[in-house]
């Protein structure tokens, strides 16, 4: 791949990136989340078509108009979310759509389980091609998506993140099959935030950052702590507006907050004009606590207290009536009723408060609303407006405006600027400290590390659904916070 | 991946007086739809415009129209509910059966509603706590409330009631026949609660995206649940009416009435996925569908074919809903992934899915029209190039380029 670029409105995902890949390799991709390797590997599966740049495929160039040409081609990828049938017995998902077929249009079953015992044997693993999908392990899973690549005759196979459902042992299983299939001329695209994978799998290491091809080098010759320099090392450009700040009484606590294969006895504080930024890999469990905390998630153990006291919380209305307020990841998911208007949007939170019998005081509403709007600047021809039409900065403040026109005084931002402007972004930072200065506690989850730097008064660092570091303001830089969040500290522990 | 999707304020790129028409074809194209069907009945039966048999259509309505009152708050939610008519038939029977007791006519109507907002309740509570979609749990509350009224009615009609009673089905009040004016007036209520209350803007809000309501601090479920209550007690008000008109409790009373109710509701302009609609479509829907069938028997059309062409006309109204739901931008209530980069333009296959399948259904319908050898061929075929014409019309006005 050759000066690949991609701008998407508003972000150049990628900035003429290079990337070779030899026969019989395995070339691990590190970066950050939003570092552009997602996109890469979109643009090599044919997903996304490049702006710039070229795809070079055994000498011969390539354009890719559809996933189907790459797939042709020979690149085959095992996204993170497999995409198995779990009801189908392996045989039939790596045949899914190419079944065999004898006279008269019927499954050709005893060459199809044929074909397939010939696809696993390399691997050396006992798996029946008549078991379900359902019933094997993860780790079998994958070989599965393996073989059905192979079966494909793929040569390069992009696996993305492919431990990350494993435990130990299993990931040792995969490596051996990784090493089997380089034995066969296949070559990988290895992404991974295991950086210790990468040392142990992979031949080369190429990291991206920004958009941006930072560095490529034989694994041998790199060590971990400069791939993570490579990683986060960044030129500060962007403008944070932290005010010194002056936390005061303690407002929420967190003791033990537990919940089965999420989280593992998380406790942590927020003060009153606090900011605690709540840095972590995407999966390291960072949404699903605020989610506990929230209660739109139920959880297996931990107390919640508010003031010192325990809430009760077992909804989400329990929770916005103690004040608590989330605004959510996903904000066209979880944040927004896309078709309606930005009256009811904003409206949503505090109708409860400003109704008589059921009926909607819609003049006192509106006059909030108004006020809110203002304060947040949302740019919208009028309230009635759909929320659809509206670009997705002014989508986020929309959200926004939906708690502050509530009063709450503990905010959970859960990735508050992630696909908005430099612009809105800054608005958006000035609003928190506004909060913030007013004696809100705030919770701030973000994968942008720069940002948590800059605006937290207290870094708490999430790996696999614990916390493993809790700092001060300045205490650390961006590497020790990614060493963290990689859970390099973890491991050499234990 | 930082990466937004860029939404181009969609009402600002376009202009002009094409996007006006095409915003007047979408919001009132049932209403246009319904003057031109009546337009036409006019025109083939000197009967149709008759002030009896304009009555007439409208008392027909008015007893599965009530019931779609309530079904656009549980397809608002983007639920269903195909209890309805069993439930008609439950509280029908206790109703004519507290009758029979000798139970003095306002209870015995607040009996009716109050067993149907019990079956609704139910069914919402079934779907909410149980987390049983609202097909599955609505079908068995079809067959347990039929059941239930076969037990308690022994399996035979109660029938013969008081002129107080059958006041309700069959009276009139200021020139008006009694159902109309209930009609009418559980429309206006329902009309109100939807833009004024709480209730009313959740469950659009929960049609539109349920979790984030929930993720509001709104107990959805509890909202969720309310609108089947609804359906329920629209079913119990349609059962006095019905049972009054008929002067008996049947027990297979309201059979086959989920269909022509859905119908009226999606024919209304309520998107099935829930979030968008009003009482206003419903009731040109449930009046649309009086229409048809009364054009049809007016017509002499064999009852045989009703279904075909009621048919024909749903699917068209569910075509239109989704070429209004592709209209918008791209990436759905849910905001599931991107469109493809670079993926093939998809109003010109939209189109040409619609082009077919509304020239498939005009055959099918002008042969049903011409084989039934009731209207002439050319009448037909003036029918359906009218029909055609409209919607082409807003067909295309739906798919702008």
């Amino acid at each position: 791949m050759v000066g690949i670029s991609k701008s998407f409105p508003g972000v150049r995902a990628l900035d003429r990136v290079d990337l070779d890949l030899a026969p019989s390799e395995v070339h691990a991709l590190a970066g950050e989340n939003g570092a552009g390797k997602s996109t890469l590997m979109k643009i090599l599966s044919g997903v996304y078509r490049a702006d710039e740049g070229e795809i070079w495929l055994r000498g011969k160039k390539v354009v890719p108009s559809r996933p189907r040409d790459m797939i042709d081609a020979g690149v085959s990828v095992i996204y993170q979310e497999l995409n198995l049938v779990p009801y189908l017995s392996v045989a039939e998902n790596i045949f899914l759509g190419r079944e065999p077929r004898r006279a008269g249009g019927f499954i050709d079953w005893k060459t199809m389980r044929a074909e397939v015992r010939r696809l696993l044997e390399p691997f050396g693993l006992s798996l029946d091609p008549r078991a379900r999908v359902n019933t094997i392990g993860p780790a079998y899973q994958q070989v599965v998506e393996i073989a059905k690549a192979l079966s494909l005759k793929s040569d390069i196979l992009v696996m993305d993140e492919p431990t990350a459902a494993l435990t130990g042992r299993e990931a040792d299983r995969l490596f051996e099959v990784i090493r089997n299939l380089r034995r066969t001329g296949v070559s990988v695209i290895y992404i991974s935030h295991r950086l210790q994978e990468i040392k142990l799998v992979a031949d080369r290491v190429s990291v991206l950052r920004d958009g941006r091809h930072i560095v490529t080098a034989r694994v041998d010759e790199i060590s971990i702590d400069e791939i993570i320099r490579h990683m986060v090392g960044r030129t500060l450009t962007e403008q944070y507006p932290k005010a010194a700040s002056n936390p005061g009484q303690e407002r929420l606590r967190v003791e033990g907050l537990t919940r089965r294969g999420v989280c593992r006895d998380v406790s942590f504080s927020v003060r009153r004009g606090e900011i605690l930024g709540v840095a972590g890999l995407v999966g390291a469990g960072r949404t699903e606590i605020m989610e506990l905390i929230f209660g739109s998630r139920r959880r297996d153990g931990g107390r919640i207290l508010l003031d010192g006291r325990e809430a009760d919380i077992r909804s989400t209305r329990d929770a916005v009536r103690n004040g608590i307020a989330l605004i959510p990841e996903e904000r066209k998911r979880q944040g927004l009723v896309l078709g309606l208007s930005v009256f009811d949007n904003v409206s949503l939170t505090v109708l409860d408060l400003h109704s008589l019998a059921g009926f909607i005081r819609r003049r006192e509403v509106t006059g909030l609303i108004s006020k809110v709007a203002q304060t947040i600047r949302v740019r919208t021809p009028s309230l009635s407006q759909k929320v659809r039409n509206l670009s997705g900065g002014n989508q986020q403040k929309v959200v926004l405006s939906k708690w502050f026109i509530r009063d709450c005084d503990v905010y959970i931002f859960d990735e508050p600027t992630r696909g908005i402007d430099v612009g809105a972004k800054v608005e958006i930072y000035r609003l928190m400290q506004d909060l913030a200065a007013r004696g809100a506690a705030i919770i701030m989850v973000s994968s942008d590390l720069p940002e948590v730097m800059a605006m937290s008064d207290r870094i708490a660092v999430v790996w696999s659904g614990r916390i493993v570091g809790m700092f001060g303001r300045g205490e650390v830089n961006e590497e020790q916070v990614m060493s963290h969040a990689l859970g390099l500290h973890e491991q050499r522990a234990s | 991946m930082k990466v937004e999707e860029g939404i181009a304020p969609a009402a600002e790129a376009r202009s002009g007086r094409g996007v006006e028409l095409a915003r007047v074809l979408k919001n009132y194209g049932i209403l246009i739809a319904f003057v031109l069907v009546c337009a036409v009945l006019a025109w083939l039966s000197p009967v149709f415009l008759r002030w009896t048999n304009v009555l007439n259509v409208i008392r027909q309505s008015s007893i599965y129209g009530i019931m779609a009152i309530g079904m656009t708050f549980v397809i608002l939610t983007g639920g269903i509910d195909l209890s309805v008519g069993s439930m008609l038939a439950f509280s029908g029977a206790i109703a004519a059966g507290l009758l029979k007791a000798g139970a003095p006519l306002p209870a015995v109507i607040a009996a009716a509603l109050a067993v149907g907002a019990l079956l609704g309740l139910a069914n919402g509570f079934v779907i909410t706590v149980g987390r049983i979609t609202p097909f599955v749990t609505t079908l068995a509350m079809m067959t347990v409330a039929r059941s239930l009224t076969l037990i308690f009615c022994n399996g035979y009609p109660i029938s013969g009631f008081s002129t107080q009673f059958r006041f309700i089905g069959t009276g009139d009040f200021l020139g008006l026949p009694v159902p109309i004016l209930v009609f009418l007036a559980t429309v206006l209520v329902a009309a109100v609660i939807l833009r004024d209350t709480r209730l009313g803007r959740y469950t659009y809000a929960i049609g539109g995206n349920e979790e984030a309501v929930r993720l509001s601090g709104i107990p959805s479920g509890f909202y969720k649940a309310m609108v089947y209550v609804f359906s329920g007690v629209g079913a119990g008000l349609s059962a006095v009416i019905l049972t009054s008109r008929l002067n008996s409790a049947e027990t297979v009373a309201g059979t086959g009435y989920e269909l022509d109710v859905i119908a009226a509701v999606v024919i209304g302009g309520t998107s099935l996925n829930g979030g968008r609609g009003s009482v206003w479509g419903t009731l040109v829907g449930a009046l649309l569908i009086a229409v048809i069938n009364n054009g049809m028997v007016l017509l002499g059309i064999n009852p045989y074919y009703q279904g075909l062409v009621k048919g024909l006309i749903l699917l068209g109204a569910v075509l239109l809903d989704r070429l209004r739901d592709e209209q918008g931008c791209g990436c759905g209530k849910t905001g599931g992934p991107a469109p493809e980069w670079g993926a093939a333009p998809r109003r010109s296959r939209v189109l040409q899915f619609w082009n077919l399948s509304g020239v498939w259904s005009s055959f099918c319908t002008a042969g049903v029209f011409t084989f039934s050898g009731v209207m002439s061929t050319g009448a037909s075929c003036t029918f359906l190039f009218l029909m055609g014409c409209f919607l082409m019309k807003a067909s295309m006005a739906a798919t702008p380029w």
